[in-house]
């Protein structure tokens, strides 16, 4: 019953939706009642979304007369929504809220566009589309292959470093510049929380301007870490801030952490000549990946490339090249702390993940303590204080909060948040949220991986089935002689709800949205193996995953599983012929 | 799955102490170890029974493997396999694939374990013919089992890179970062690669790059192999910050002082045939050759050549038949000199002969062939080109030639000049037959069909008189033809 409420409740929150926003996800899969409840005739959203059109057209005119359209706040506060830090989290949460009408301030200390666009996705994206073409033009069998002939291809280190860094500072022009437009008021230097609802903000160490705001969202994110015993110079031993500039490429580099930064910084300096050695500390490379696709993917990407690695150790002493010694890099067992090797490189790169970034925010003034540095926050991103309350209106976003360290996550917390603020209950689904690593090939995911579905499936007692297929038999990816790759789709056989899909081959980055929407609208599989896809394209790989997947309520493989629908099927026909035959019997 | 991974060893043969083929010399020791551990008495009742276990070998999946690792054995023990059926999962470096068994049996016992790695060739598992043998089979798994190659240490360990030193035990570690004690191996992961491919000892390789490493290229000149290309090279600006002093030395490019590209041309690498084709050329300014031409008439030897067309033969044929003729009366025309200061007579005529394949040149070479007839070595000929274009050739197939021919007639060259390949006498360089106005030695004119032919020799084997008088016997043969299809 507690299944149904909710399912109500939801879809009146679909409701007041407005018909742009698809994005949000009503059922929080952390929900049990959700995953349980055979919720076939939910999955196709698609209809009522459609529906749903004329409906939202409406609020969107009540809303209108409720909020302030001129941008003024209230006069109680300064602004409706101060967002502390310009990231892409804070730029999406701002602009949503300018969509509701709200006076809408954000505050930078450094630069707009935050890590993403300055230090992270967006410049190593410009270096990656570098190494992927210098991969491809140095793979002779490759370019024999298409029958082409190309002279021994180089490259121009500050060339390249120039594109990424024009790049960013693309992006973070067309940020600033949308938020301009939009009349979101950017406000300059480092915002501190003085309390409820009020921010000071300015250079650190001037007195700084104080403002009030209706609500409060911190967006602060985060930035590398680094574990301690590494002495990170900037030069030889660098994060990714500083090798996204790439002002040199070593020889030979050792990166520290085998996760996404470390795998895209090995498909960068591999394809500019680098030797790289990987020191993960898990028992094996790529860890959070799918083992399978992780398997295949260091086939691949590790392998047969110029790279080599230890698993299972901490690197527990970087020290910089000075006085003529190469980079020194103490390896020791991750388990047993006993000293195993050391390596002597060039340079070394430290990818071993974000740690948020709190420091200045004021906190304490609220009574928040974070938890190994991440502001603790409920499902809504509403902030928890000391005492396990709620603080009220204060929220956090992105990277500062932990819950998942991807740009378009943050987005979406802050357009979630926003959403809340506005009245409607809203609670992203975080497992509808996609994640990309732009190797070359590339991965991407949503979703649970398979021991993690298997896990699920045990606990709440449901068969996952595991659909596979290859771009080896995909008519584009052999054209691009690109066939080396895997799909695959995590599912419940009961009721054909997706529970994750993992990617690896040519542009997987770009292909896993049609999974995470369909995960995020709650679209099963008997559904979306209608769609049509346009060929030849890559995206007939997933067509083919979602029409490879054998959906059916029994638990058993037998052929009894194939006869089951037909015969199901004969049943409802016949009832409907006896029906229709009763029916004409009567008005006769 | 086209790879023979069983091999049939017999053991009642094997006791018996008669001729048996061993397909792997580990099969060998097995067998030895076997006839210790087994009491005469039950070796003769075997040698009665005629059983027969056959090892499952680690396949050879890809070119480049060498070890493998069983992902999961499909089958267990005790299980009975008929011919076709998976038995076992195995990771290659490229990928996991599925094995089968080429023979019915049962799979009588496990030699290497889930999760486990063995090199290529290396028995996995045995394979019984009857239950009787299982048994048997059992023993000898356990007695291969604890003798065989210390199985792989724990996932951990054995993802670690499997060239690195070994794990320092942690009292002498303590003592490790003291520079004073013995120098450590550092190497870079692609040298160490490439150490393992080329099974080169990184342990003997004399580093020379940064900080005394060992890099690839001295792994590569270790294995006595040419320097692969060096990829990305940083063309334009090597090091602009120049952050470490690492990065300031060795700049990659090698500067040699060609001249300047003309704009607009392109470069394109050599291919690996092309390399060698190169390197051979070089090789071949330090022999001091001379050349001498020969007109030969080949009106008969075309009327031969219409007649036995319609059976296969081809000119190539007929001209290496005649070629070997001659060079069975004149061995030192199909010697060489390896050193500088002998002959060297080499026992068979080997004839080889350039052949132009996909802007490459290769000479596939008709051995014997002053031996085979006429029909064979047509046969052969075909045979030969048909593995050259698809790359096929084996080592002793283009490189084990005495005397090179080289034919650019059918493009209507009527003389030419060829390059002796190193290691051998001479190269006969064939131009096209043309009519000829010639005179006879009455004065009489008529039309013949004349040939010139240029033979390239090395003047510290072959004199000028060896090479004339080689020439003549030649001449003769194709003259007078009818030899040449005896």
């Amino acid at each position: 019953m507690s299944s149904l409420s909710l399912r109500i409740s939801s879809s009146v929150a679909a409701n007041a939706r407005s018909e742009s926003d698809h994005r949000l996800r009503l059922l929080s899969s952390s929900s049990p009642t959700v995953a349980t409840s055979p919720a076939l005739h939910f999955c196709g959203l698609r209809t009522e979304a459609l529906k749903l059109g004329a409906k939202s057209n409406r609020w969107k005119v009540v809303s209108a007369a409720v909020a302030p359209q001129d941008g003024s706040a209230s006069d109680e506060f300064d602004y409706d929504l101060v967002i502390i830090g310009a990231g892409v989290g804070g730029h999406g949460a701002a602009l949503h809220a300018v969509e509701k009408g709200w006076k809408t301030a954000i505050i930078e200390g450094d630069v707009v566009g935050g890590t993403c666009v300055n230090r992270g996705c967006v410049p190593s994206k410009a270096l990656l589309a570098v190494s992927g073409r210098m991969r491809e033009l140095q793979d002779e069998h490759h370019m024999k292959a298409f029958g082409l002939q190309v002279a021994a291809a180089g490259y121009d280190r500050q060339g390249v470093a120039d594109h990424a860094n024009n790049l960013a500072s693309k992006i973070r022009s067309n940020l600033t510049n949308s938020l301009k437009g939009l009349g979101v008021d950017i406000l300059e230097g480092v915002g501190t929380i003085l309390g409820p609802q009020k921010v000071k903000y300015g250079k650190v160490g001037s007195s700084g301007n104080v403002i009030t705001a209706k609500d409060i969202i911190i967006a602060t994110g985060s930035v590398p870490f680094v574990p301690k015993g590494v002495e990170v110079d900037g030069k030889t031993v660098i994060t990714s801030d500083q090798a996204l500039k790439l002002e040199f490429v070593p020889d030979w580099i050792a990166i520290v952490g085998s996760g996404y930064i470390g795998l895209e910084f090995s498909d960068v300096y591999t394809a500019l000549g680098s030797e790289v050695t990987f020191v993960e500390a898990l028992d094996q490379l790529m860890p959070g990946f799918d083992p399978e696709i992780g398997k295949l993917a260091q086939r691949v990407l590790i392998n047969p490339r110029k790279i080599d690695y230890y698993t299972g150790v901490f690197a527990s002493k970087i020290t910089p090249a000075k006085d003529g010694k190469p980079v020194m890099i103490d390896l020791i067992d991750a388990k047993t702390k006993e000293p195993k090797d050391t390596l002597e490189v060039d340079a070394a790169l430290i990818a071993t993940g974000r740690a948020p970034f709190t420091k200045g925010l004021g906190l304490e003034n609220i009574r928040v303590e974070t938890q190994c540095g991440f502001v603790p926050v409920d499902e809504h991103m509403q902030v928890i204080d000391a005492d396990g309350k709620l603080v009220p209106h204060l929220y956090c976003i992105g990277d500062a909060n932990g819950k998942m360290m991807l740009a378009h996550a943050a987005s979406a917390q802050g357009i979630s948040v926003v959403e809340q603020i506005s009245g409607k209950d809203n609670v992203l689904n975080h497992l509808s949220i996609p994640a990309a690593c732009f190797t070359h090939p590339e991965i991407s995911m949503v979703g649970l991986t398979e021991p993690q579905a298997r896990e699920k499936a045990e606990k709440e007692g449901f068969e996952v089935s595991v659909a596979k297929t290859s771009f080896k038999a995909n008519t584009k990816a052999l054209a691009e002689n690109e066939g080396e790759g895997l799909a695959k789709l995590i599912y419940r056989r009961d009721n054909g709800e997706i529970l994750g899909v993992h990617i690896f081959g040519l542009h997987a980055a770009d292909l896993i949205h049609e999974a995470s929407n369909a995960i995020a609208l709650g679209t099963c599989i008997q559904d979306i193996k209608f769609a049509v896809h346009a060929h030849p394209t890559l995206s007939e790989v997933l067509d083919e995953l979602f029409k490879s997947a054998k959906v059916g309520r029994t638990g058993s493989l037998g052929p009894e599983m194939k006869s089951s629908p037909i015969l199901h099927w004969l049943k409802s026909t016949s009832l409907v012929q006896v029906w229709h035959l009763l029916l004409s019997k009567f008005s006769t | 799955m086209a790879s023979p991974l069983l091999s049939r060893v017999s053991i009642s043969n094997a006791t018996a102490g008669n001729t048996i083929s061993f397909s792997s010399s580990v099969s060998n020791g097995l067998l030895w170890r076997r006839s210790i551990a087994f009491p005469d008495k039950s070796r003769r009742k075997v040698s009665t029974v005629q059983a027969k276990i056959r090892e499952i070998f680690m396949p050879a999946l890809s070119s480049t493997m060498t070890e493998g690792k069983i992902v999961s054995w499909i089958k267990s023990e005790g299980d009975v396999l008929s011919k076709g059926e998976s038995v076992v999962v195995v990771e290659s470096d490229k990928a996991d694939m599925d094995v089968e068994t080429f023979y019915d049996g049962i799979l009588a016992a496990i030699v290497v374990g889930d999760g486990e790695v063995a090199p290529v060739g290396a028995p996995i598992g045995l394979l019984a013919e009857t239950e009787e043998e299982i048994a048997e089979a059992k023993a000898k798994a356990s007695k291969s089992g604890s003798s065989a190659p210390p199985p792989p240490p724990a996932p951990a360990a054995a993802s670690a890179s499997p060239a690195a030193p070994a794990v320092a035990p942690p009292k002498s570690a303590a003592s490790a970062p003291v520079p004073d004690g013995p120098k450590k191996i550092v190497a870079t992961p692609f040298a160490k690669k490439l150490a393992k491919q080329h099974k080169v000892d990184i342990g003997s390789v004399v580093g020379t790059g940064p900080f005394g490493r060992i890099t690839p290229a001295d792994v590569e000149a270790a294995a006595g192999i040419s320097p692969s290309k060096s990829t990305g090279v940083n063309v334009v600006s090597p090091v602009a910050a120049a952050p470490a002093p690492v990065a300031a030395a060795a700049p990659k490019a090698a500067a040699s002082p060609a001249p300047p590209p003309i704009p607009g041309s392109t470069v394109v690498p050599f291919t690996t045939m092309q390399a060698a084709v190169s390197k051979n050329m070089v090789e071949s300014l330090s022999v001091p050759t001379f050349r001498v031409g020969y007109p030969v008439l080949t009106d008969k030897l075309d009327a031969l050549y219409e007649k036995v067309k319609p059976k296969g033969v081809t000119m190539t044929a007929l001209l290496a038949k005649a070629a070997a003729m001659a060079l069975a009366q004149h061995p030192v025309v199909n010697a060489s000199c390896k050193d500088g200061k002998s002959f060297t007579y080499n026992s068979s005529i080997n004839i080889a002969v350039a052949v132009a394949i996909n802007g490459g040149l290769i000479t596939p070479v008709l051995q014997d062939a002053d031996k085979l007839d006429l029909y064979l070595l047509s046969q052969k000929w075909k045979e030969l080109v048909e593995k050259a274009r698809a790359k096929q050739l084996q080592p002793h197939e283009y490189n084990s030639g005495t005397f090179t021919l080289s034919n650019l007639g059918m493009f209507g060259v009527d003389r030419f000049d060829a390059i002796l390949p190193p290691g051998q006498g001479a190269i006969m360089a064939v131009g096209a037959s043309k009519p000829t106005v010639v005179t006879d030695k009455d004065g009489f004119f008529s039309v013949k069909s004349k040939m010139l032919v240029n033979v390239t020799a090395d003047h510290r084997i072959i004199y000028g008189a060896d090479l004339a008088a080689f020439l003549q016997t030649f001449a003769k043969i194709v003259e007078n033809p009818e030899s040449l299809t005896l």
